[in-house]
């Protein structure tokens, strides 16, 4: 019967993968049953567990606000400070580690099984990869960061180009420049990548080759082996759709004053809770509407939307801003980045603390809180792409596009800074006084057009948050029904209505910051997790390359 | 009357298919056509297989004991899917067409409240195929 000719529409034997034999069965933990007219299939114990915590976290930062305020608050900072050498060594560590795979043998084996073919094409990949992942800090810093470092942080001690006084040293511009783009550069491309690619390597690894359930704990099966179906597994599980949605939530409280502060800004829009409560619950509705419609006819179609219109953005600022010195800089970012890259990345002996802890070991904590979240979507939309396609694509090629929109939107508002200091409304909003909401639309007002600009601004940002909203409501839903990803539509809605609610009620009683401070504190314990990945993919990619030698010495 | 039946199955909840099944078989037997069973899976490792070759392999072996125990020439199609909850109505429409399918013969549950606000995957089918539906209650 099996060669039947119906068979159409089943691709071909996915060929020789090692799947590790384990009791484990799927769903053996999860409880289905229903409430009321809502059918529900979760993990016992990790969907209770965590959502009774983030429960308690959220009660616990309105009850004890000050004390909460306080206690992460200064957490935070202590951990950046202490362990900046341990993120950045580790940040070093992963991204050497994906430049080694690239070369090695290991390079060939194919996620899904030798003969599998990808799910996914290039352009709807590549869209899903950046809406995830950092689609809403490109809007958000790309013209703050590159004017910032210039100025203000001196990253490697390189002094700003402007005097005390506020006027302009000559002598110091170009090196200013360079390294404002540089120091951007170094934030936002490999190393952030290296971070996502391994944890979406590590699961992607474990679930296509050797057939364990999609959710994190799976990666930990060389390491812990039947225990990651215990307690370990269910403490690694819970932690990750803790910082998945408390990072999710926190940042959509933040973006919702950020777009109603851009808003203001563009269209005299009042700043009220009011009107941030209306822009979450819009862009929870938007996310509803795209998780209900599912990954392709959701989560896939609003990415590319999304990135068609960035590309938009980025096309107008590069031609009618000033595209030759734009040019020059990308290409000076660049090599200013290549050449300083070691110095920039080395934890030891730096004068600049302010600009090591205060920013890239901030950064590095924040990447890795929100890699489960990221590496476990790009782990699911990854599945037919060799070791190395897959990390040459989610390494290289979005770090360059990162590069290209800091040089980009960075380059124009230097430009606008430097040619006319008075005039400049980004030097108004980022050097005279920190308003990083409205650094991107400061810039786009220096060009023409600026009001269809700064729509576009706004909806991107906007766009960009339900990109994240919905994707980051499959991966909660997806861990916390123990791996299944054909849980009851319900459970997405319940976690994507959730998301929203915390970011309301965080909004209005005050917590955003004390909580977003705690998520970044997460990036601790989850480097080492992420080091402990690393070496769960050398010995997973081991057994497969013996596997599939085995099969060819078969054949 | 009909020449083949799609029978949508869930591996994973075998236990609910009974009356759907009896009323496929008695209907296969009656116009002496074939049963297709459809099951949809989702990329990633799930209940019913570690990968969609294992998924497939299961689907085949489910058909072939139906098959025998019925007594009716039967089949299989499985549908890969990359969010199987959210496309199954539309990927099962897709798959009766490609089978030739000219009656669809599935398991309805006990309608409740939620209906009014979601559609039920049977009550899709029903309005959007091409084929003749019957949709089985428990």
């Amino acid at each position: 019967m099996s060669d039947d000719p119906t068979d159409q529409g089943i691709p071909d034997p996915e060929g020789q993968t090692e799947i590790i034999e384990t009791e484990f069965e799927i769903g053996q933990d999860n409880v289905e049953g229903s409430l009321g007219p809502f059918g529900f299939d979760v993990h016992n114990p990790v969907f209770m567990i965590s959502g009774l915590t983030i429960v308690a976290f959220v009660f616990y930062t309105l009850v004890f606000q000050e004390q909460a305020t306080a206690a992460f608050g200064t957490l935070r900072p202590w951990l950046t400070g202490t362990f900046d050498w341990f993120f950045l060594g580790s940040a070093n560590f992963f991204v050497i580690f994906c430049l080694f795979l690239i070369v090695s043998p290991w390079g060939g084996v194919r996620l899904g099984g030798k003969e599998a073919v990808p799910d996914y094409s290039y352009t709807g990949w590549f869209a899903m990869l950046f809406a995830a992942g950092m689609g809403i800090g490109l809007m958000f810093f790309g013209v703050l960061e590159p004017v910032y470092h210039m100025a203000i942080s001196q990253p490697l001690g390189v002094p700003s180009p402007f005097a005390e006084d506020g006027s302009i040293i000559p002598e110091n511009v170009e090196a200013a420049k360079r390294m404002g783009l540089a120091a951007t550069i170094y934030h936002w491309g490999l190393h952030p990548w290296a971070i996502y690619a391994v944890v979406a390597l590590a699961l992607a690894l474990f679930t296509f080759n050797k057939g364990l359930p999609l959710t994190i704990r799976s990666a930990f099966y060389p390491i812990f082996g039947e225990r990651v179906w215990g307690w370990t597994g269910h403490i690694i599980d819970t932690l990750a759709v803790f910082a998945t949605l408390f990072g999710l939530a926190t940042s959509l409280g933040f973006g919702a004053q950020q777009a109603n502060a851009g808003l203001e800004h563009v269209f005299g829009l009042p700043n009220s809770t009011n009107v941030q409560v209306f822009l979450i619950t819009a862009i929870t509705a938007v996310a509803l509407i795209s998780v209900l419609r599912g990954l392709d006819g959701g989560v896939k179609v609003l990415s590319e939307i999304n990135m068609v219109l960035a590309a938009m953005l980025l096309l107008f600022v590069l031609l009618v801003g000033p595209t030759m010195v734009i040019f020059a800089d990308f290409f000076a970012g660049l090599g200013t980045y290549a050449s300083n890259i070691v110095a920039l990345s080395n934890p030891i002996g730096r004068e600049d603390i302010g600009f090591m802890d205060g920013w890239t070991a901030f950064y590095w904590a924040w990447w890795v809180s929100w890699s489960p979240f990221v590496g476990m979507f790009i782990a699911r939309v990854s599945r037919g792409r060799t070791v190395r396609e897959f990390v040459t694509c989610v390494l290289i090629i979005p770090s360059l596009v990162c590069v290209l929109w800091m040089a980009v939107f960075g380059g124009a508002a230097i430009d606008q800074v430097l040619t006319d200091p008075a005039g400049s409304a980004v030097k108004a909003q980022v050097i005279d006084s920190y308003n990083p909401p409205i650094s991107l639309f400061a810039m786009l007002e220096g060009l023409p057009l600026a009001a269809i600009t700064s729509t576009l601004g706004i909806v991107l940002v906007i766009v960009f948050f339900v990109t994240s909203s919905d994707s980051g409501s499959l991966v909660i839903d997806t861990i916390t029904a123990g791996g299944k990803i054909d849980a009851p539509v319900g459970q997405r809605v319940f976690w994507c209505t959730f998301e929203g609610a915390v970011a309301i009620v965080l909004l209005l009683g005050g917590g955003l910051s004390a909580l977003q401070a705690m998520v970044i504190s997460t990036g601790l314990p989850f480097t080492v997790v992420l080091l402990l990945m690393c070496v769960a993919i050398v010995k997973g990619l081991m057994a497969e390359r013996d596997a599939a030698s085995s099969e060819s010495s078969e054949g | 009357m009909f020449s083949k039946i799609m029978v949508p199955v869930d591996l994973a909840h075998q236990g609910k298919l009974t009356r759907s099944l009896d009323c496929a078989a008695e209907l296969a037997r009656h116009f002496d056509i074939p049963v297709i069973y459809a099951g949809v899976t989702g990329t990633a490792p799930g209940v019913s297989g570690h990968t969609p070759e294992e998924f497939t392999r299961h689907l085949a072996e489910f058909a072939a004991s139906q098959g025998v125990r019925a007594k009716i020439s039967a089949g299989h199609h499985a549908i890969i899917s990359h969010d199987p909850r959210a496309e199954l109505d539309a990927r099962l429409l897709q798959a009766a067409e490609e089978i030739g399918a000219d009656l669809i013969v599935m398991e309805a549950h006990v309608p409740n409240v939620l209906d009014h606000f979601l559609p039920s995957d049977g009550g899709t089918i029903a309005k959007l195929a091409k084929a003749t539906v019957m949709v089985v209650r428990d």
